[in-house]
């Protein structure tokens, strides 16, 4: 990109976000679509695979979502975000750091078994579209909790800074998440 | 992914309402400092023993500590400040580092000198549980309203910033301490000065950690 095209997005994105935080929400989503391809180059340079990344993007945007009443118009606003970005990009190394020590990989655990009552948890668990669907379903408070909580393994301190919600509300919120889950796939209990 | 980008990001731009724009660091900073300078010079001018401090002000050794102790606690908040917003860097952090260095030098100079004119007492314990029970009691409540400040910008890191919020407050308790500290200090109590400001320090950064349970940004 050359140099005036730089400057130019660089007052653009200060512009949308100032914008933004005086309550516009067009611009806001103008300016997110348009940062987005942004964190994802930063993302990329630590993280290989695309789910990681997008994972990455979706924690920095978030982020940005939620100290937004901290940017200063006056200073630039891509460096804002490539700190945000760096931030979160390295938190997701390290849970993936923790992950992978507490993590074996156990080949038997695909293997099927005559009785087809033995083999559901294993169908439930590989099921991801009617998981996915099922937890699209659940209300808002939900399914972040339970995106954050156990699709994404962060911790329940790391889960309520993310979120902006308490310990306990994120508890309540994936246990009704968990109970919701359950009665749609239709598991026990 | 669960959702995807597109949905989140439409999902946040339906949920964005107007937000207070915080104002500058150095701003919020000279505001905090100035509070605290208001409320502890009252309670200075007050209760302290000045026919003491004066007598002990004439000596050149004790105005270039209290010049380092002030520096390096103003220094550090400002550092704070700074620090927790997203895009300042950690250099921040070494901003308190030269005062912070002119304080020790001449506290432990002072000690020195108290060891050559009064001998082996100068190692002896003096007033330092005083020091200790003084600097803790003074930072608790100064720690708390600059959390509580500090808690508005949701910071990102907290260690650093409850790390310099830390420092900055044990400097200040250790300024005004000096107003209430009739003798020059000996080794041990500036080793307890020292240990209560990393208690202090320590205490500030799991505060800042607890606290990073956050909340969302706050709407005008």
């Amino acid at each position: 990109m050359p140099l005036s095209e730089d400057a130019e997005t660089e007052r653009r994105w200060s512009s949308l976000m100032a914008a933004a935080q005086d309550g516009d929400r067009r611009a806001y989503e103008r300016l997110l679509r348009e940062v987005a391809p942004f964190v994802r180059t930063i993302a990329r340079r630590r993280h290989g695979t695309a789910d990681r990344v997008e994972e990455v993007v979706q924690d920095a945007l978030l982020t940005i979502h939620r100290v937004r009443h901290t940017y200063d118009p006056t200073r630039p606003f891509s460096h804002w975000v490539a700190m945000i970005a760096q931030r979160r990009s390295i938190d997701a190394l390290r849970r993936k750091t923790r992950r992978d020590a507490f993590e074996i990989s156990d080949p038997l655990a695909y293997e099927t078994f005559p009785d087809p009552a033995a083999n559901r948890g294993v169908e439930v668990y590989t099921a991801t579209e009617g998981l996915s669907e099922a937890v699209a379903a659940l209300p808002p408070q939900q399914r972040e909790a339970i995106e954050l909580l156990k699709l994404r393994e962060m911790s329940l301190v790391e889960a309520a800074a993310r979120s902006g919600r308490s310990v306990a509300a994120l508890k309540v919120n994936v246990h009704r998440a968990i109970k919701s889950l359950r009665k749609r796939l239709g598991g026990d209990g | 992914m669960v959702e995807r980008t597109e949905q989140l990001i439409e999902r946040l731009a339906a949920e964005a309402r107007p937000v207070r724009r915080l104002r500058p660091p150095l701003y919020r900073a000279g505001l905090w400092l100035f509070a605290v300078a208001v409320l502890t010079g009252g309670a200075i001018a007050a209760f302290a023993d000045w026919h003491v401090f004066v007598e002990r002000a004439h000596d050149p050794r004790l105005v270039i500590e209290m010049v380092g102790t002030l520096a390096a606690g103003i220094a550090a908040i400002v550092a704070a400040f700074e620090l927790s917003l997203p895009d300042r860097p950690r250099r921040w952090l070494l901003l308190p580092l030269p005062p912070l260095m002119l304080w020790l030098a001449s506290s432990s100079y002072g000690c020195y000198r108290h060891w050559l004119t009064v001998g082996p007492s100068g190692w002896e314990l003096g007033e330092s549980a005083h020091c200790l029970r003084f600097i803790l009691g003074v930072s608790l409540p100064l720690g708390v309203s600059l959390l509580i400040t500090l808690r508005r910008a949701i910071p990102l890191s907290p260690l650093p910033v409850g790390a310099a919020g830390g420092l900055g407050v044990g400097a200040l308790a250790a300024f005004a301490l000096q107003f209430f500290h009739p003798f020059d200090v000996t080794v041990i109590d500036l080793g307890v000065h020292v240990i209560a400001v990393a208690v202090v320090v320590s205490l500030a950064t799991a505060a800042q950690r607890l606290a990073a349970l956050g909340r969302p940004a706050p709407s005008s």
